[in-house]
């Protein structure tokens, strides 16, 4: 029987795997995280008294249910749990489970890997205190932690107001939910957004419980520093108008959208193309999420739609393998399924251009903000490099030159605003920047790892 | 269609084709250094950054000593720095037979008038207290270094450029021709270029050029698996060899481990892609874990390679032509081009300008390649 291996046990990984299961498939289940459910349903920790029913509001009963069919499912599929897929070599994968490597062969494989944010550096953003808009909610969910006790929302995102919400339930302060965006360019993206029409309304809901409690929201802001002697003490903005507003705050989160996590469908051998909504580099699929024969492709790894889109696009990948494996088409399953997919990720197009990746605010940047906190590069440095002669135009040799994007993390933070601060000094478009090629290991392993057992 | 006339026209902006811009720029010659994609990009750009003198070819020493005499002057000749480290070069043998292996290395080396110390097993703990229990001798040539290969080709080809080279980059050569006194070459965008001299130093990409004039040597693509983990506290100065091979690796200041390993992989120079097989870099690993276990639980970050020319019997190719006046070559430096790039840069612009160099270089000569060549030891332990 073929083997199949998903990767991610998300709502696409779980999806997927529950369509294989009723077509009596056993596939086995890769997760590097120790819970199924992947960021956004994370489970908390074992033994933690955690009213997640509180914590998730209106999506308690979707997080519920989600769990409920892991349960149900779990008994029927090889579900490994922290495991790291580090490496991929055709089709083998390199795993890493117990600080110990193995390999595991695959006939399909299914990437469902997730997002992660995309982070806008301002000055004082390494400062301890600083923390991504799905850090906090990790902090949250998994072990029942505030970032802070006094927290400022800053970003370009409807979650931002999500996370203010479920953070004031929890007891924090909120110091203020600024977003970058101006109000009238989220008005402008209205239609675009009116084809999700349940997570819209959440969003207002959101909001407007926001207004009620008194909380300052602010739209349109440039962001001008985090300040704090080791340790967050306040945000400093500028609103709409251009006058300048210091926050007190303990902690910060920010939050301008997510990314998809690309590298492993990368060593997996996915084509890449630039898209401009998003300006990300995005791995190419077809409409079942094909990227090439026997690799697949899901969720918010591939095309940012939130947790129903992942839900409906791992479904249509179980379906796109049952059919490669010989399997007669369900056409009566899969149409509402690409329906839906096309419908929730055109929403999430839209939220892309009303809360605009703040490109032109990284490119006017001061000189001495820190761009690439894992080996200390700033912006200034780029530039530098950059503007002598025969200088770097791209992203791989801005980064050979200048060691931006070449430590711990391999630019998953960096990268987005590293592609802006390139774009800006060639004057071109943000696809001339180029794309950071990606390399094993896809997270660090020690020398240890490698071992063989005695 | 524009025409224009340079006195040497460079086919390959690695570390050889700068340096030789550099120095015939410097003697007054008319240079254009024309390179595909930008210059220092591939081999020179991406390798160990070994500045390594010990365990040489013999026949190479003359050129490697020369050449390291300029790297040790880089900074003042090029006018910016490459992060070139004089930490010297430990070569670690693990049982009788790599013992007396080492011992033939070094006798060379020392004929040579290359410093080396011989090392047993009680100093090489007291010295370097990191060393696993295995290393049983070592010998140690301080005049041996690093440096920042990814730095380096780029500041000698703006000093080549300062001394009034032409760099062409994003320029690829459609056709090279005989013409007049000597080459005409036409460029991608129709330009066309005569030069009364050719250099082909295109590393994975020479080939072409010297069968266009009649010669040819064996050369094959590959790459060395390669790795660089998470910054660790310094403590590892010298650049680290295994004799066996099965390791190399120095630290640099800023903490991280970078390693090179054995055996290595085909590449493939058309879709410029060089693969790192992850079983080599778990072998690596295991390898740097035993000869340094302190770094047990250090962290790999990243792995890469990058397209090398080897040659079977593990020598470059450096020199003229047989079959063209004019026409020099410099490719095929199975891995050890990085020490020699600036000796090799220096004694073509010599064999340009002067007719002669000072170095002997026979044995580099393409024409070896006319007859059956004998296939190195290196080359089969090296390589899958």
């Amino acid at each position: 029987m073929a083997e199949i291996v998903i990767v991610g046990a998300g709502p696409a990984g779980i999806s997927a795997a529950e369509i294989l299961v009723a077509n009596g498939l056993r596939p086995i289940l890769i997760d590097e995280g120790a819970r199924a459910g992947g960021q956004g349903y994370r489970r908390p920790a074992d033994g933690l008294a955690l009213d997640m029913n509180k914590l998730m509001g209106s999506e308690a009963g979707r997080y519920a249910a989600l769990h409920a069919r892991f349960a149900a499912l779990r008994p029927q599929i090889d579900y490994r749990p922290q495991t790291l897929v580090w490496a991929i070599d055709g089709k083998r994968l390199h795993l890493l489970r117990d600080g110990r490597t193995e390999t595991l062969d695959c006939d399909k494989l299914l990437i469902a890997s997730g997002a992660m944010d995309r982070i806008a550096p301002l000055p004082g953003w390494t400062t301890p205190g600083v923390f991504t808009l799905g850090g906090a909610q990790v902090a949250l969910k998994d072990q029942g932690c505030l970032i802070g006790s006094r927290v400022a929302f800053l970003g370009s995102s409807p979650l931002l107001a999500l996370a203010a919400k479920q953070y004031r339930a929890m007891g924090a302060e909120i110091a203020v939910i600024a977003d970058t965006t101006p109000f009238s360019a989220k008005l402008a993206a209205m239609p675009a957004l009116l084809g999700a029409p349940r997570t819209l309304l959440r969003g207002l809901w959101y909001m407007a419980t926001a207004l009620r409690a008194g909380i300052p929201m602010l739209n349109g802001v440039t962001p001008v520093a985090v300040e704090g002697d080791g340790r967050v003490e306040a945000l400093v903005l500028r609103d709409g108008s251009g006058r300048e507003r210091r926050f007190a705050c303990d902690a910060v989160a920010l939050g301008y959208g997510l990314k998809p996590e690309t590298q492993l469908a990368d060593l997996a051998g996915a084509e890449f193309t630039y898209d401009p909504d998003f300006r990300l580099f995005l791995p190419k699929i077809d409409g079942f999420g094909r990227a090439r024969p026997g690799l697949y492709l899901a969720g918010d790894g591939v095309r940012i739609g939130g947790a129903d889109a992942a839900e409906a696009s791992g479904a249509l990948a179980a379906h796109a393998i049952l059919s490669d494996l010989g399997r007669p088409q369900d056409i009566a399953a899969i149409r509402p399924l690409a329906r839906r997919v096309a419908r929730l990720r055109g929403f999430q197009r839209g939220l892309a251009q009303a809360f605009a990746w703040p490109k032109q605010q990284i490119a006017a940047l001061p000189d001495s903000v820190t761009l690439c906190r894992c080996e200390n590069v700033t912006i200034g440095e780029v530039r530098a490099a950059m503007a002598q002669s025969l200088g770097p135009v791209e992203v791989n040799r801005v980064k050979a030159m200048t060691r931006c994007g070449m430590g711990r993390c391999q630019g998953r933070v960096c990268g987005p605003a590293l592609q802006e601060i390139v774009a800006a000094g060639t004057g071109q478009g943000g696809e001339s920047a180029g794309r950071l090629r990606g390399q094993a290991p896809v997270k660090p392993i020690a020398l240890a790892a490698a071992e063989e057992p005695a | 269609m524009s025409a224009r006339t340079t006195d040497v026209a460079i086919i390959g902006g690695g570390l050889i084709g700068a340096w030789t811009a550099f120095f015939l720029a410097r003697r007054g010659q008319r240079v254009t250094l024309i390179e595909k994609g930008v210059v220092g990009a591939q081999s020179s750009g991406v390798n160990f950054g070994n500045l390594r003198l010990q365990g040489r070819f013999p026949g190479q020493y003359p050129l490697s000593l020369r050449s390291q005499a300029l790297w040790e002057d880089f900074d003042a000749l090029i006018g910016e720095g490459c992060e070139f480290e004089q930490t010297g070069h430990l070569y670690l043998a693990y049982d009788e037979e790599e013992h007396a292996k080492l011992e033939g290395y070094a006798k060379v080396s020392e004929s040579y008038g290359l410093a080396i110390e011989r090392v047993g097993p009680a100093d090489l703990r007291r010295r370097w207290p990191w060393l696993g229990e295995r290393a049983m001798a070592a010998t140690f040539s301080a005049r041996d270094a690093t440096a920042n290969p990814r730095l380096a080709t780029p500041a000698v080809a703006r000093a080549a450029a300062r001394h009034g080279a032409t760099i062409l980059e994003n320029t690829r050569v459609t056709a090279v021709d005989r013409g007049g006194e000597g080459f005409s070459l036409t460029l991608a965008d129709g330009t066309r270029l005569s030069c009364g001299a050719l250099v082909n130093c295109a590393g994975a990409w020479a080939l072409e050029i010297a069968e266009r004039f009649g010669e040819t040597a064996p050369v094959f693509p590959a790459g060395p698996p390669q790795f660089v983990t998470e910054p660790f506290p310094y403590r590892i100065e010298p650049s680290v060899q295994a004799i066996d091979g099965s390791v190399i690796f120095r630290q640099i200041p800023r903490g991280n481990i970078i390693l090179a390993g054995y055996p290595r992989t085909a590449a493939d120079p058309q879709a410029n892609r060089a693969p790192v097989p992850p079983a080599k870099t778990l072998a690596a690993m295991r390898a740097l874990a035993r000869v340094a276990p302190m770094l047990a639980q250090c962290h790999v970050i990243r792995v890469w390679s990058g397209i090398e020319a080897y040659l079977p019997d593990m020598i470059p190719v450096i020199g003229p032509s047989g079959t063209t006046p004019g026409l020099f070559h410099a490719f095929g430096f199975c891995g050890h081009g990085f020490q020699i790039g600036p000796g090799v840069g220096l004694c073509l612009s010599e064999m340009i300008v002067d007719g002669e160099t000072p170095t002997p270089l026979e044995p580099f000569s393409i024409e070896r390649f006319r007859t059956a060549t004998a296939v190195s030891e290196k080359f089969k332990k090296e390589f899958d």
